[in-house]
């Protein structure tokens, strides 16, 4: 059992995003803890974060503009996993910091650092050479996206190679504006189902609990970003207070569910 | 026209996969993916459909105003030839693609990306655009085909080029203007893959230079390589043998490798490609094949510009056209393979040989070929009296006259 397969074994999971280095991360991965995030996802910043919207590319700029490196992003997951043993840790970002150094440092970084898994936005399972055997071979779950646009035709393809869960992206868009419907929700997760034997997860456009409670009802996890972003923008420095608090209306909507 | 590819032809690339050597790709969100492989049909079917052949060379023709004329510039052949050596001192020839409607080459390529979009049934266009040229290219064939366009433009580069945002309107375009990051071309294309990824039923995204995941590398390519077929018709017709030396600008690079391309099997046809120098390769410049080193961005593998972390660092060039911290994936693997060299000017050498072809044959050339002519007038002299350079003189200077008279200290 890896740390992400005892999280979802024990039903719905919250999975929570923020930016690495923007805000005081340490102090506030562990309010996500202590809120009763299951997963943290963390972001390494990127320059040309082409895949988001608004909340989180200023997000990206924020920690950038603060001096924030990609050691910096170890060294925070490093800490994590020191004081948070036993709580899965995912990266996630773009493929240029990631494969700069070439994969296998990369890889070899994460698995020094007790991270548990990578999501690579730009590298589809076409490109995986870039990057997933050096991951597999670090143990190091490698989760990819699937999309409303992932039919069943491409499916086995997304799954082949990846672990950890599978990140389904409810809407054909860019992160944290529009909300897909629940229905179309519903039927995609029952859709990925059917391939999956790996935990579904389904993330951009989640904002409050009522939405967390709905996708929980049907998927095996809840991803919130944007909306944690937007209070770190907020508050800054004192961001840790505002997150934790959300965080656990989150989490209490997702752990009861079901 | 050209000689046939072999199996160690230079015009083999990419790959089934998209990949020129290690370079280039489909390094896209898994939204974009389906559509990626579906355009990449579209094309397959298209390229050997005579129909749209047919169609893509009537347009060429009739609307674009093609062919384009090749040549000899006499004056500055004979004024380059002042400095060389006895013996010494090279004819230089001009492709004329700036007499294109529109002013530039970038309407070829937009040509046969709307009939590949009407092919697709895609009912809304998008782009992005740094000078403005492609924009305008752009909403032109918009115009033509009655399809919506919104375009992508940084907002520096829109308050830099307000003639090409005026143009981009009055041909009823939606013009964007991008805050993010710098606000030039990069933030421009990041601000149009958001777009694309969020309206991926309806819309199709022309992409203005070789660049972008495949199969844009290999189409824009194949739509701009009418340059080089008809300049070497051209000139085996006028001189009864090929050029000797090829020169073009690079930004993105579809200019040069439209020229290049029909080319690269031509053992005798040296290349030159000439990135943007900006300040000098030691301060702010947007050459990234002389200053970059391997990396993902914008679909694609490629040379850019960067630093030890991967974070993507801000061209500079004082041609809006060349201010792209990237290069198409094709040129980067001519450059490993050597099959084509690769040098850089700077803003200041460009502006030298902006006003050098003004004068000499009357001709006012973009920024971007200025660069190309920069490039000309330190080669020229070195070479034999009776050796061809052919320099693609891919726009106009229209656009560019107020950021040169602002750098000339004119005030207009």
């Amino acid at each position: 059992m890896t740390r992400l397969s005892t999280t979802f074994a024990k039903g719905p999971a919250l999975i929570t995003f923020v930016t690495g280095g923007d805000g005081p991360t340490d102090a506030i991965l562990d309010a996500l803890v202590a809120g009763g995030a299951d997963v943290i996802e963390l972001g390494m910043p990127f320059t040309d974060p082409m895949a988001d919207g608004p909340a989180i590319q200023a997000a990206n700029l924020r920690s950038l503009g603060a001096g924030t490196k990609t050691a910096d992003i170890f060294r925070i997951a490093a800490a994590f996993r020191v004081r948070h043993p036993e709580v899965p840790l995912v990266l996630m970002g773009y493929a240029n910091p990631m494969i700069t150094r070439g994969p296998e440092w990369f890889a070899a970084e994460c698995a020094k650092a007790g991270v548990d898994g990578v999501i690579c936005v730009d590298i589809p399972p076409e490109e995986d050479p870039e990057l997933g055997p050096a991951l597999r071979a670090a143990g190091v779950s490698l989760i990819r996206l699937a999309t409303p646009t992932t039919d069943a035709a491409r499916l086995p393809a997304v799954l082949e190679g990846s672990s950890g869960f599978l990140y389904y992206v409810s809407v054909t868009g860019i992160t944290g504006l529009q909300q897909a419907a629940q229905t179309s929700i519903d039927e995609a997760v029952s859709r990925l189902k059917v391939h999956a034997t790996i935990p579904v997860a389904v993330g951009f456009g989640v904002r409050t609990p009522e939405q967390a409670a709905a996708i929980a009802k049907v998927a095996d996890g809840v991803v919130v970003g944007s909306a944690l972003v937007d209070l770190v923008a907020k508050h800054g420095a004192a961001a840790a207070g505002p997150v934790g608090e959300l965080t656990r209306a989150l989490a209490q909507a997702v752990h009861s569910a079901r | 026209m050209t000689a046939t590819p072999t199996a160690n032809s230079y015009r083999n690339q990419p790959d089934e996969h998209g990949h020129f050597g290690q370079f280039g790709g489909r390094y896209v969100a898994e939204t974009l993916m389906p559509l990626v492989l579906a355009l990449e049909q579209e094309y397959n079917r298209a390229k050997v459909d005579p129909a749209f052949k047919a169609e893509f060379d009537d347009l060429l023709e009739h609307y674009v105003g093609r062919p384009s004329p090749l040549y000899f510039a006499p004056r500055l052949t004979e004024e380059l030839g002042k400095s060389a050596l006895p013996g010494k001192g090279a004819q230089v020839w001009f492709k004329r693609d700036e007499l294109n409607h529109t002013g530039a080459h970038k309407i070829n390529n937009c040509i046969g990306q709307i009939l590949l979009a009407i092919r697709m049934g895609k009912t809304r266009i998008i782009a992005e655009t740094g000078a403005g040229q492609h924009g305008v290219a752009t909403a032109t064939v918009c115009a033509r085909f009655g399809l919506p366009c919104v375009v992508y433009m940084g907002a520096t580069d829109v308050a830099r080029q307000a003639p090409n945002v005026f143009r981009m309107k009055l041909l009823g375009a939606e013009v964007v203007p991008v805050t993010a990051g710098a606000a030039t071309l990069k933030d421009a294309m990041n601000e149009a893959l958001r777009d694309w990824v969020a309206n991926v039923h309806d819309t199709f995204y022309i992409i203005g230079t070789a660049a972008g995941p495949h199969p844009y590398p290999e189409l824009v390519r194949d739509f701009q390589s009418v340059i080089g077929k008809e300049a070497r018709a051209q000139m085996l017709s006028r001189t009864g043998r090929l050029p000797d030396l090829l020169v073009a600008a690079i930004g993105g690079g579809s200019n040069a490798i439209g020229l290049f391309h029909p080319f690269l099997d031509d053992p005798s046809v040296k290349m030159l490609g000439v990135e943007a120098a900006g300040h000098g390769l030691d301060k702010e410049h947007a050459a990234s094949l002389a200053g970059g080193r391997a990396g993902i961005l914008h679909g694609n593998k490629t040379y850019l510009l960067q630093d030890d972390d991967g974070q993507i660092v801000e061209g500079h060039s004082i041609s809006a056209g060349l201010d792209y911290p990237g290069i198409g994936p094709e040129h980067a693997w001519l450059k490993e393979v050597g099959r084509v060299d690769y040098t850089s000017v700077t803003d200041i050498e460009a502006l030298d040989g902006f006003q050098l072809l003004c004068r000499t044959e009357g001709i006012i050339p973009a920024l971007e070929p200025a660069h190309a002519i920069a490039a000309v007038k330190k080669i020229a002299p070195t070479l034999p009296k009776d050796t061809i350079i052919l320099a693609n003189l891919c726009g106009r200077g229209d656009k560019d006259i107020f950021s040169v008279a602002e750098h000339l200290g004119v005030e207009l």
